[in-house]
């Protein structure tokens, strides 16, 4: 199933008589119910304007194709959505709409915001075949409910995106960034709160145990970047990595490329960052690595661990985001939630999507 | 304004609502007597009033829950309240409901800097959660010009802006997290001191929900370091389309502003004799304000200079000092008390896109001059929130009716333009029957699907946001 416009895929869920999985590139590693509802065919950027920070693209358009256009007028994705195609091992073009459904941020994250933060309005089609619009293409819109927060991070269960329109940045003219070899996880998280308590805009804030180091990435322009660098240097300390090298460096964080080619599940932590190094030591996990100044945790694990069991209570939530479809099943993608929550999102999963066809079971 | 009639069967239970409510509330938290309940007969949109039946003023989540649930129990429609700020009539009563205020509730919970966050509870005013990290540097980001006044829980019900969000966001950008009452008197925690949901992004739906899913009574906000410095540049122009080029031209040089502020003529005239704070007399004024380290401001600064001396400016002046910037900005903040000055006077705030400005602008001149009711603009460029304040006499016969008229045109032109009705103020009840302007039908009920979820009944608030009519089914089943 692969419609080319809206009006055909409204269409085609209209008159679906049982369960579909959505995909946009496929890149993602939702497994689940067949056939597969592409919504690769729904592609192109319907608008842009550099001048008014904005985008509106079909949910199907290429993550590369937008980046690319923002590329030619110097801006970006502020939230830098990562690429799971490495970790995961899947193939296939990631899509904005995949971004958007999944709500994926990367290491800019912690400055900037995530991938919702961005999200100025959404198009989708709900579990009876309607289209329906929310938010619009200007930056401040409080017209109604916010169900575009709501359409981002769900996943597809409650409607499937056909347009997006994104607030978008203009890109740094330069970065820097500041290495600094630490002793354990809790000095790192120490200095990475320093580092954001700083004025300094701090714009990633990671560490690999593996490395030893405590990465700090500055952006802007040059001279503004040159001077923060400086002040942080002075009380830091810490070597300097030049712009070239520091953007590898952010991109293979943004993508746990270290993680790539071992063995083992990969969770992905959310947590209160002065929290991290104590949840490292519980889970265990084989390796570890920490961004957003250590609100976010990832985890090699022996495959099959039930990395949750393990925690018990924490502040935060857990995700799986690679393991095998067994493990997937037993253990369940996202982290349980408790009996109040779990019966709103069941709410809303009978108000927008009734006969439940959109990825049954990946959700609440 | 049409509000619903009041239901005679909840006014009939006054009596024995007030009993069961001093059941679990002090006694001075009850208030029931006609002269001191019309103090809750209005909030910031001044035109429209209506005494509730009661109010009352719980100091804990618990409280809440006790409130709502017998309220819930018995059918009566609630209408939380912050501080009463709403420029959209949000907190305007239905004369069968129970106002629930949340002004005693606004004590610090827990500050804590190296996780960058501060929890409080929802009646705490905006300027005050600021004032709580101060000493450290650090600093609360969404500034409504209210924010002296305003409840961080009226802030989340209307996700609230202000003049510094084009760098920081609104409120939806700076909140982690709500301990939040439902209809039904349950306790749900969404959200903490960690980034994004785990499922659904609940949080994100609850802000800007304007007080009809849940009443908040704890909140995990963002905080953020101070920047070293900030400074003004005030820029004149002679023509409202130049000055829209120029918000344009900075945008895209890669530059990002920490705000961007507008305004017209009239604004300018009414500020100036407000605050004194020098702005040139001309067609349209600009504030730019960079920050950052001294350096780093007369970099940023001397690179939007340029690119604003392209367009001829009539005035071009950097802030030389700390009390100039300030005074600049007390201009800018002060502008809808200088207009009260002129005249009594409706605030809009239609967003548009920021590329719509001259056409926007040029067709609410002409449809000024069309109603014969005078209009200043003053606004956000960077984000296209506008704030056309249109000037009236509440006195004169007609004359609010007008005004009205008038303002529906403006923003269904700023729908029309590619925008929306409300970027920071909220629908309320005074954009309300405009909706079916910028949404069909069945993206209305979409948005009332999620009320129906968080309360099925329709008590709490349920005469704002959607048409009358549009709500009417749900409203009339509750009853």
């Amino acid at each position: 199933m692969r419609p080319e416009t809206e009006a055909e895929l409204a269409e085609f869920v209209a008159g679906l008589n049982g369960p579909v999985r959505i995909a946009g590139g496929g890149t993602r590693g939702i497994v689940g119910a067949e056939p597969v509802l592409s919504v690769a065919g729904l592609s192109g950027i319907t608008l842009y304007e550099p001048g008014a920070l904005t985008l509106v693209a079909r949910a199907g358009t290429p993550v590369a194709e937008v980046e690319a256009a923002l590329e030619a007028e110097g801006q970006q994705l502020a939230f830098e959505p990562m690429d799971h195609r490495e970790l995961l091992g899947t193939t296939g073009e990631p899509t904005i709409g995949g971004v958007v459904a999944a709500n994926i941020s990367g290491p800019r994250r912690i400055q900037a915001g995530a991938c919702r933060d961005f999200l100025l309005g959404v198009r989708y089609v709900d579990g009876l075949g309607q289209v329906i619009k929310n938010g619009g293409r200007v930056m401040k819109n409080v017209t109604g409910y916010d169900l575009v927060k709501l359409m981002a991070g769900s996943w597809g269960t409650l409607g499937v995106l056909s347009e997006v329109s994104l607030k978008v940045l203009p890109k740094s003219e330069t970065q820097l960034t500041l290495a600094i070899g630490v002793a354990d996880t809790r000095a790192a998280v120490d200095l990475m709160s320093t580092a954001l308590k700083s004025p300094y805009e701090v714009s990633g804030a990671a560490y690999a145990p593996a490395d030893g180091q405590v990465l700090l990435r500055i952006e802007g322009f040059a001279d503004s970047v040159a001077y923060r660098i400086d002040r942080l240097r002075e009380s830091l300390g810490g070597e300097c990595i030049e712009m070239a090298n520091s953007v590898t460096r952010w991109a293979d964080l943004r993508d746990v490329r270290a993680f790539r080619d071992i063995d083992g599940d990969v969770w992905r932590l959310s947590v209160k960052p002065s929290d991290a190094p104590g949840i490292a030591e519980r889970i265990s996990a084989d390796q570890t690595l920490f961004d957003w100044g250590g609100g976010l945790i990832w985890a090699l694990m022996p495959k099959g661990t039930d990395l949750r069991a393990r925690l018990g209570q924490f502040e935060g939530h857990a995700t799986l985001v690679r393991a095998s479809a067994q493990t997937m099943g037993e253990l369940g993608r996202f982290q349980p939630e408790n009996t109040r929550i779990k019966a709103l999102t069941r709410a809303f999963r009978q108000k927008f999507d009734p006969r439940s066809v959109f990825n049954p079971g990946l959700m609440g | 304004m049409e509000m619903p009639q009041p239901n005679p069967d909840v006014l009939a239970l006054k009596r024995a609502l007030v009993a069961r409510l001093q059941q679990v509330l002090p006694q001075d938290a009850v208030i029931h007597d006609e002269a001191e309940t019309r103090a809750y007969e209005c909030d910031a949109l001044t035109a429209y009033k209506c005494p509730p039946m009661l109010a009352v003023l719980p100091s804990t989540t618990q409280q809440v829950s006790d409130v709502l649930r017998i309220c819930h129990d018995a059918g009566v429609p609630v209408v939380p309240r912050g501080a009463g700020t709403s420029l959209a009539g949000g907190a305007l009563p239905t004369a069968d409901c129970v106002i629930l205020g949340v002004a005693r509730m606004n004590e610090v919970l827990e500050v804590d800097y190296d996780n960058r966050f501060i929890k409080v509870q929802s009646g705490r005013t905006n300027l005050s959660v600021t004032g709580a990290v101060e000493a450290e540097d650090f600093f609360y980001a969404p500034d409504p010009s209210s924010q002296l006044a305003c409840a961080i829980a009226g802030n989340i019900a209307m996700n609230s802006g202000g003049a510094h969000c084009l760098k920081y966001g609104v409120t939806t950008n700076n909140l982690l997290g709500v301990t939040m009452v439902m209809m039904d008197g349950s306790v749900v925690e969404i959200g903490g001191a960690y980034l994004d949901a785990g499922g659904l992004d609940l949080l994100g739906v609850i802000c800007g929900s304007e007080g009809q899913l849940g009443v908040v009574t704890e909140a995990t906000l963002r905080i953020l370091r101070k920047p070293e410095g900030a400074r003004p540049v005030l820029m004149g122009f002679d023509d409202n389309e130049v000055a829209g080029q120029c918000v344009s031209d900075i945008i895209k040089s890669g530059i990002l502003p920490v705000a961007i502020e507008f305004m017209d003529r009239l604004c300018i005239r009414a500020c100036e004799n407000f605050a004194n704070a020098g702005y040139p007399d001309c067609e349209a004024l600009l504030i730019v304000e960079v920050e950052g380290s001294d350096a780093e401001i007369d970099s940023q600064l001397s690179k939007i200079i340029e690119i604003a001396k392209r367009h001829n400016p009539v005035e071009l002046r950097e802030s030389q000092s700390a009390d100039e910037s300030a005074r600049i900005w007390l201009g800018r903040k002060s502008a809808f008390g200088a207009m009260g000055q002129l005249n009594d006077y409706m605030c809009l705030d239609g967003t548009i896109p920021v590329s719509s400005l001259p056409f926007v602008l040029r067709r609410i001149g002409e449809l000024s001059k069309e109603y014969g009711l005078p209009v200043g603009n003053v606004f956000h460029a960077g984000d296209g929130n506008m704030h056309p304040l249109i000037l009236y006499d509440a006195n004169k016969p007609g004359d609010l009716e007008k005004c009205e008229a008038f303002g529906a045109d403006i923003l269904k032109l700023c729908v029309d333009a590619g925008g929306c009705l409300t970027g920071e103020h909220g629908v309320g009840i005074e954009k309300r029957d405009l909706m079916t302007h910028q949404y069909a039908p069945q993206d209305l009920e979409a948005q009332m699907a999620v009320k129906d979820v968080f309360d099925p009944n329709w008590l709490l608030n349920p005469a704002k946001v959607f048409p009358l009519k549009a709500s009417a089914v749900r409203r009339m089943a509750a009853e």
